[in-house]
């Protein structure tokens, strides 16, 4: 127990190392611990902020798709629904136009058929009076009995 | 070694002679050269290391340096924030500087008990002791330092009428009668306060350096087979004590700060 002035230079140098660490040591890196404080809180909120926003970019893309499905089933049946009438109009025209065809053979069957007969009645009734002629011989003149003749064949 | 002409106690004794300037020898100005030396290479040590982390300290990613700093600075500054709720710029790198300083000086008791003194030998110089805690002036200039800081602090934070007032009136009452008895324990209580602190830290070391002299006056306490196992005593002791002792410095260090707290904290309040 032998105390001297060492304890006093010791108390100096303590006051001296104590001043030292309260000036160039505590505040710097209790500056730099607090500053990363706030940089670490900031990072976390901006993790949490991206997480919300990841979510409700899920939700609204989800929703995107659904709407895009519907709307490509309601594109599909109008498709259905044209290709439907245009099948319906071609089968329409189809129709009417085989009718048209058929109408205007039937005419010409019809006229052909009519000249046919006239040709026939006439010849009828050139055979007829030839036949006649024939039969008769001279009595029967061509030219005198021709309204007669006529007449006979559109009898016939 | 020193037992071959004197065993052991002289051996002890050796060890246990500080460092003085041979003109003042014994006086007040006998100042131990050893504990002033250790003390200041230890302390400038300490602020160079911090000093420089503190230079570059950046709040991005930490080097491992930087990080171990800032392990120590916060563990120290939660040691400080869980006694003390006001502003902490100042009794934090006090308690930093204590924990530190303490620590770095008890740690010379790790170092092998004859290294320095051996050491210093070659130079010719005869006793060395290298561990300043476990000088009593190192101790009490500490203990000193914080119980003017104590009393400093009792002052800024009360003022001197409101200081004078509680050392008057508490812990008894406001009662003249009592204004006597309430100064005397009031006076006890801050005397024990240094001293304890000192004592404490000075009585550890010291035992613990002794203890460490007594192993070591092992190594050269017989000879032959005896000797031999003697020696491996020693070898076996040393050790143990060692790795105990790093409990113990860590401890104290420990122990010194959160009482310096405690106490420049008490100052701050109000009775």
């Amino acid at each position: 127990m032998d105390f001297n002035a060492t304890l006093i230079g010791e108390m100096i140098s303590f006051a001296i190392l104590i001043w030292f660490c309260v000036h160039f040591i505590w505040p710097h890196i209790n500056k730099a611990i607090e500053e990363r404080q706030v940089k670490i809180a900031e990072g976390l909120n901006a993790a949490e902020r991206a997480h919300a926003e990841l979510k409700s970019a899920d939700v609204k893309v989800a929703g995107e798709i659904k709407q895009a499905r519907l709307q490509a089933s309601e594109i599909i049946d109008k498709a259905q629904q044209q290709a439907n009438q245009i099948i319906e109009k071609a089968r329409g025209e189809a129709v009417s136009e085989i009718n048209r065809l058929k109408a205007t053979a039937q005419d010409d069957i019809a006229s052909m058929a009519q000249r046919a007969r006239d040709q026939l009645r006439e010849q009828v009734g050139a055979l007829a009076v030839q036949g006649a002629s024939k039969i008769v011989q001279r009595e029967i003149d061509a030219s005198t009995h021709k309204a007669l003749l006529d007449q006979l064949a559109a009898e016939i | 070694m020193a037992s071959e002409s004197g065993g052991l106690t002289e051996y002890i004794q050796h060890h246990l002679t500080h460092l003085t300037p041979h003109a003042s020898k014994g006086g007040f100005w006998a100042v131990h050269i050893d504990s002033i030396t250790v003390s200041l290479v230890l302390g400038v040590l300490f602020c160079l290391w911090f000093w420089l982390k503190a230079r570059k300290a950046t709040a991005g990613v930490p080097g491992r340096g930087q990080a171990f700093v800032e392990i120590i600075l916060e563990f120290v500054d939660g040691q400080v924030k869980d006694v003390f709720h006001g502003d902490r710029r100042v009794l934090g790198p006090l308690a930093l500087t204590v924990f530190l300083w303490v620590f770095l000086m008890n740690a010379m008791d790790l170092l092998p008990v004859d290294l320095l003194p051996w050491i210093t030998e070659k130079f010719g110089i005869g006793h060395f002791r290298a561990v300043p805690t476990a000088d009593i002036n190192m101790t009490f200039a500490m203990s000193l330092t914080v119980f003017v800081l104590i009393i400093f602090y009792s002052f800024k934070a009360k003022g001197a009428s409101g200081y004078m007032h509680e050392l008057f009136t508490a812990p008894f009452g406001k009662h003249p009668a009592l204004w006597i008895p309430n100064f005397l324990l009031n006076l006890v209580e801050l005397a024990s306060k240094p001293v304890s602190l000192a004592m404490r830290l000075f009585g550890n070391m010291y035992a613990g350096e002794l203890v460490f002299m007594l192993i070591a006056g092992l190594f050269s306490a017989g000879a032959g087979v005896a000797g031999w196992a003697l020696y491996g005593a020693g070898i076996i002791g040393y050790t143990v004590w060692g790795i105990f002792h790093i409990l113990i410095i860590s401890i104290q260090a420990f122990i010194f700060m959160v009482l310096t707290i405690v106490y420049i904290s008490m100052a701050h309040d109000h009775h």
